[in-house]
């Protein structure tokens, strides 16, 4: 249905996000410490790490959304300075479902920058939301109210949300979390599809399973950076001890 | 009928422009689940209000919602700076600052010597429906616009807020809608959510500044929570319950003023009741049958 359009910008060497010596803390709790990293030019990149390793709130720093200090740039500039080249899926725990809106409303959420102040959304982002929601497989649940819908569901109307800003680079936190299969498989094939379209996906992932599957590189935290670099180099079992912590603490 | 134009007239329309006002305003309050915030505002304005009345001598005019707003947006300031400065609870600091503010309110209201002149405490508990008599309606010369020049200046006053509160909400309606649903995404998206939080805020104010003049400060959070809140049950679609939340509100408003007149001479008494007592009876009742019906279908 959607015709695959280029990137807004292309993805040069030049114009990739990086990320110097941020820091968060959590009322004096170190989250994240003097990370440093830069992300590949297009592909599939995957966040992991242990619980706390403080993984959503590198996107969430990243994105400006929580204070920080160090420096989070897309070519050289202040993400905040680009926001139109990036979107953002939060957790889908993260509002309230029983919102008086449809799968539609949500979807053209995504577009209310582009549409500007004073207008609606207006006849073409309607029809635009809509080959969304199909290319996403909701298309038959438009009008439905998404506290009618099952998590997997609602986690695919995030993703439209998403894609319909049409950003160059999509940060994502736990996508796959408490999703069907069927969701899943639908999902990753998106990812697939952004990532030919020269799209660069950032994951917050948990599933370690699939990392080395469905991505292409990888960036393992633990409040630092442990590793980080393309799945066969970076993705490694000593790597995920290191930042996992094996031994397993025995309990009573 | 020439009672009904001097005595009940305006109190109706009075009632009806502030309940409309803040009907409208309730609804993001409600899906915010911030009604308790529409409370401690409408407290938060009486200060600001009566500072602006006692300083300029202009009841029912814009100074009453410079003061309103100003009031209103210097609690949220302090609200903000106890919650980070001050490490104290959101709910606590809440708490605190809207009593102090009605009460500091109260103490201008007495020290200004305003409490004398038809603004008492009374008036800012339970409002001053009864009080909107429209001498003009009774001489019927010159015209329309010449009698309408001898209504309460209450009347504009209420009529301007109506008419700032719909243009805010209208010109931010779909970024409003976001921020209630999604603040976070909202801020990723780029969009200015300090602007637009302000912007809720005086809209807010505004509703409560109208109310507190009309049923006064302790009904103001019926106005404001009740309709929205009786629409929420009946809707998953957020213009519906937009425009069933002014329904409502303009319903309860007829209904609780024709109580008021009605039910005491039906047990013969010659005593109204308290327009705004019955308005936010028929409000909270109008909720809970909903929500009664709606818990058994």
């Amino acid at each position: 249905m959607l015709a695959i359009t280029p990137p807004a910008t292309a993805a040069g060497l030049d114009d990739r996000l990086a990320v110097e010596g941020l820091s968060v803390a959590y009322r004096g709790v170190p989250a994240l410490e003097d990370v440093t990293w830069t992300a590949p030019a297009s592909g599939l990149t995957a966040i992991v790490g242990p619980n706390g390793a403080g993984k959503s709130t590198l996107l969430k720093a990243i994105l400006g959304l929580v204070a920080s200090t160090g420096r989070a740039t897309i070519g050289g500039r202040p993400v905040a300075e680009r926001r139109e080249a990036t979107a953002y899926v939060p957790q889908r725990a993260s509002v309230d479902w029983d919102f008086p809106a449809t799968a539609l409303d949500v979807v053209l959420q995504g577009m209310v920058r582009e549409a500007g102040w004073l207008r609606g959304y207006g006849r073409a982002r309607r029809d635009r939301a809509m080959a969304l929601l199909d290319r996403v497989g909701l298309a038959d649940l438009a009008a439905r109210q998404i506290g009618q819908m099952s998590g997997g569901q609602q986690q695919r109307v995030f993703l439209a949300r998403g894609l319909a800003r049409d950003a160059r680079i999509l940060f994502l936190d736990e996508p796959l979390a408490g999703v069907d299969a069927a969701s899943e498989r639908i999902i990753l094939d998106v990812f697939d599809a952004l990532d030919r379209e020269g799209r660069l996906v950032v994951c917050v992932h948990h599933d370690l399973g699939t990392v080395a599957e469905r991505f292409s590189d990888v960036l393992v935290l633990n409040r630092k950076v442990i590793a980080a670099g393309s799945v066969a180099t970076a993705f490694t079992p000593e790597i995920l001890a290191r930042a996992y912590g094996v031994p397993l603490v025995a309990r009573p | 009928m020439s009672e009904f134009w001097t005595v009940d007239f305006v109190p109706l329309l009075a009632a009806s422009l502030s309940a409309l006002a803040c009907a409208l305003v309730g609804n993001l309050l409600v899906l915010t689940r911030r009604a308790m915030a529409a409370d401690a505002l409408s407290h938060a304005v009486v200060p600001g209000v009566v500072i602006a009345v006692a300083l300029t001598g202009l009841a029912g005019s814009v100074v009453v919602l410079i003061g309103g707003v100003a009031s209103a947006f210097a609690a949220s300031a302090l609200v903000a700076v106890l919650v980070r400065a001050g490490r104290v609870e959101p709910g606590t600091a809440l708490g605190v600052v809207f009593t102090t503010f009605f009460a500091f309110g109260v103490l201008v209201l007495e020290w200004s010597g305003l409490a004398r002149t038809g603004f008492d405490v009374h008036h800012v508990i339970t409002g001053y429906l009864e009080g909107l008599i429209w001498v003009g309606a009774d001489a019927g010369e010159g015209g329309i616009l010449a009698m309408a020049a001898t209504l309460p200046p209450v009347v504009f006053e209420l009529t301007l807020v109506l008419v700032l509160v719909v243009a805010i909400l209208a010109v931010f309606r779909k970024e409003l809608a976001l921020l209630a649903f999604d603040p976070v995404f909202a801020r990723a998206s780029g969009l200015p959510v300090g602007l637009l939080e302000a912007a809720l805020l005086t809209a807010t104010a505004l509703a409560c500044t109208a109310a507190f003049q009309s049923v006064g400060v302790v009904l103001a959070v019926a106005m404001i929570v009740c309709p929205a809140a009786t629409a929420r049950l009946l809707t998953q679609r957020l213009s519906t319950q937009v425009a069933l939340s002014a329904a409502i509100a303009l319903g309860t408003v007829f209904v609780g003023y024709g109580a008021a007149i009605l039910a005491p001479r039906a047990v013969g008494s010659a005593l109204a009741l308290n327009a705004a007592g019955t308005i936010g009876a028929v409000a909270g009742l109008l909720l809970a049958g909903t929500a009664v019906l709606r818990a058994r279908a």
